[in-house]
């Protein structure tokens, strides 16, 4: 287990100046995810995609400029991956869309991760039958059919999420938020399915754990439960945190392009990665470019995730544990 | 053994009880009905429709009326395809799913198991590389990409295939490649590790020690124990090969449960949307439990956890 205290002495041979470069356990792991290549170039492809969706769209046109008289041209100088069928650059359309789909995975981890560090701690530190009820739970959940209640969820809860964005728009007058009820929605349908995992594994970390020195010394020195979970024990398991939460933006970034692709994720004029790939599949008999550069662009980010957290992984030395 | 079926059979009881009760109660407290859709109808018309689908009766009284009839196996009437019982459109699109399912499934695990074990035996050689490579494109081409890509490559460029439909065997072909591709990668990774751990064991260098053969060893020895994580991961396989196939039933026009499912969402077919989660949880939590005492009886020591 990753755990970072206590850290380990040196030995007696040590000379000072050795001493003085003792690494921590987070130094270690970084030199020996630095040696894992494919995990680098995840992850420096990760950065510049994102750099690209966050900064990109400030120096193209807008992902809504249309040239109706353009229609769809393919690959060229003037738009360098194309038009689409409303003369819209595809370019600019995918780092449009990249932003939605970055952003839908980053905050629908959030929630996952919220919920599962949460009840997971808390199984794991109270144990007996609470540990029992809710671990079970848990299992029952896994065999639950979950895709089909979020397609659901999308399509009972689509007026009442437009209903609230007439809300704010008439009400409040935030324009900008165009599409909030729709997003709002997506994050809770996706964080609501996605945090099983991350229970399990917090459960097992915090019960192996929990017997540790530490924990009894806190405990001695009149801690509160609550104290005990969130200052002492999640950040010592924060090791698997970060690994399985690395791990989680891509299956949550893959839900919500399924989704999109049903038509139930993302809205029109908003667009993401899932959405632009259902629209070139629709069109890809005549404009193959509308299918073919969305799917790379979402297959590579997809790459580039596992890579990185499986790299991740064997850095911060972490086992799956199921219990 | 019988206990531990019978204990968990027990337990799909509740369970499917609260998958009715939430889908039931979800879809009645959400604004729009059925008959709200296209064209308006007159409010004498709407309170006859509603009268005659028992709309009109209170809902506690609706909840219990559908349990009732769930009990005889009667999913009820359909609100949107007029005359038909959700029984008999189920009748109709199910088989086709379960078809493109089960030669889906059939298809991952025929590959996975081969790639799976090949670059386990050949660990670390080019044939591994290849081997775990294909499985990792695997997992990041969604269904959804490779689909459309395949049908764009080998139906509309070269012409092999039809580019939708389910006619003739031949139809079956990419759909069903689509499908099972990406479980087989899946299945490929989790073969290869659990190989590799098993093959590291005393009982394999035993058994290479009493002279058996290399294949004797892999197939005999190595691969029942090899299969563990394989078996527990053909629940979840199992579950998003059914709810894949909604992707799949679309990109290629399949005249499948899957997409009637999709569809009927939209529709707002409130009894076709039960009676296929119904029947799909159903589906789902009873080959769980398949694989559950499969996997108990593959490894004995499950049983008392």
């Amino acid at each position: 287990m990753p755990s970072l205290s206590p850290q380990s002495l040196p030995s007696a041979e040590v000379t000072p100046d050795q001493l003085e470069q003792g690494s921590s356990p987070w130094h270690d792991a970084w030199s020996r995810l630095r040696k894992n290549r494919l995990a680098v170039a995840g992850g420096v492809l990760l950065l510049v995609l994102t750099l690209l969706c966050v900064c990109g769209p400030w120096f193209s046109q807008t992902y809504q400029d249309q040239n109706l008289d353009l229609g769809a041209v393919g690959p060229g100088r003037d738009h360098w991956l194309g038009t689409d069928t409303l003369g819209r650059d595809l370019l600019a359309r995918i780092l449009y869309g990249g932003r939605i789909s970055i952003m839908v995975g980053l905050v629908a981890t959030v929630v996952a991760l919220t919920i599962g560090v949460t009840y997971g701690a808390v199984a794991g530190f109270l144990g007996g039958k609470t540990d029992t009820v809710m671990m079970r739970i848990v299992d029952i959940m896994y065999a639950l059919p979950f895709t089909i209640f979020v397609i659901l969820l999308m399509v009972f809860m689509k007026e009442p999420s437009e209903n609230l964005d007439a809300w704010l728009r008439n009400t409040l007058h935030l324009e900008g938020l165009q599409g909030f009820g729709n997003m709002l929605l997506l994050f809770a349908a996706i964080g609501a399915v996605e945090w099983l995992t991350m229970a399990r594994i917090v459960r097992g970390q915090v019960l192996s754990i929990k017997r540790m020195e530490f924990i009894e010394a806190a405990r001695s020195l009149g801690y509160g439960r609550r104290r005990i979970i969130f200052r002492h024990i999640i950040p010592n398991i924060l090791g698997p945190i970060i690994v399985y939460s690395t791990l989680t933006v891509p299956s949550v970034m893959l839900l919500e392009a399924f989704l999109s692709f049903l038509g139930l994720g993302v809205q029109p004029p908003m667009s993401s990665w899932g959405a632009l790939i259902k629209d070139g599949a629709e069109k890809m008999e005549e404009f193959w470019w509308l299918l073919v550069f969305p799917g790379s662009v979402f297959s590579l980010t997809l790459f580039s995730l596992n890579f990185l957290g499986d790299g991740l992984r064997d850095a911060l030395d972490v086992r799956a544990s199921k219990d | 053994m019988l206990r531990f079926i019978a204990r968990r059979l027990l337990e799909t009881i509740p369970v499917l009880l609260i998958i009715i009760t939430a889908t039931f109660f979800m879809i009645r407290f959400v604004p729009g009905g059925p008959f709200t859709a296209e064209k308006a109808v007159t409010p004498e018309i709407l309170r006859n429709l509603e009268a005659h689908y028992g709309l009109n009766q209170p809902l506690y009284r609706q909840y219990l009326d559908y349990l009732g009839s769930l009990l005889h196996g009667d999913l009820g009437p359909s609100f949107k395809y007029p005359n038909r019982t959700v029984n008999e459109i189920i009748g109709d699109k199910l088989p086709v799913s379960l078809e493109l399912g089960f030669i889906s499934l059939s298809v991952a695990l025929a590959l996975g198991l081969t790639l799976g074990v090949l670059a386990a035996i050949r660990r670390n050689t080019w044939i591994d590389y290849v081997c775990s490579s294909a499985a990792m494109i695997g997992i990041c081409v969604p269904t959804f990409v490779l689909g459309p890509l395949l049908v764009l490559t080998f139906a509309i460029h070269f012409g092999w295939f039809n580019a939708s439909g389910w006619y003739t065997p031949i139809d079956r072909v990419l759909p069903c490649l689509t499908l099972g591709c990406v479980y087989a990668a899946y299945i490929a990774r989790l073969t290869r590790g659990g190989m590799l751990e098993v093959l590291n064991q005393d009982y394999i260098r035993t058994a290479r020690a009493k002279g058996a053969s290399e294949t004797r060893v892999i197939f005999r020895h190595a691969l029942r124990g090899g299969l563990l994580p394989v078996v527990s991961f053909l629940g979840p396989a199992i579950a998003g090969i059914l709810t894949g196939s909604f992707v799949i039933e679309t990109i290629f026009q399949i005249p499948g449960l899957g997409r009637e499912f999709v569809n009927s969402a939209f529709n707002r077919d409130y009894t076709l949307v039960l009676g296929t989660v119904i029947l799909y949880a159903t589906l789902i939590i009873g080959l769980n439990l398949v694989v559950d005492v499969v996997q108990v009886w593959l490894n004995p020591k499950l049983k008392f956890e």
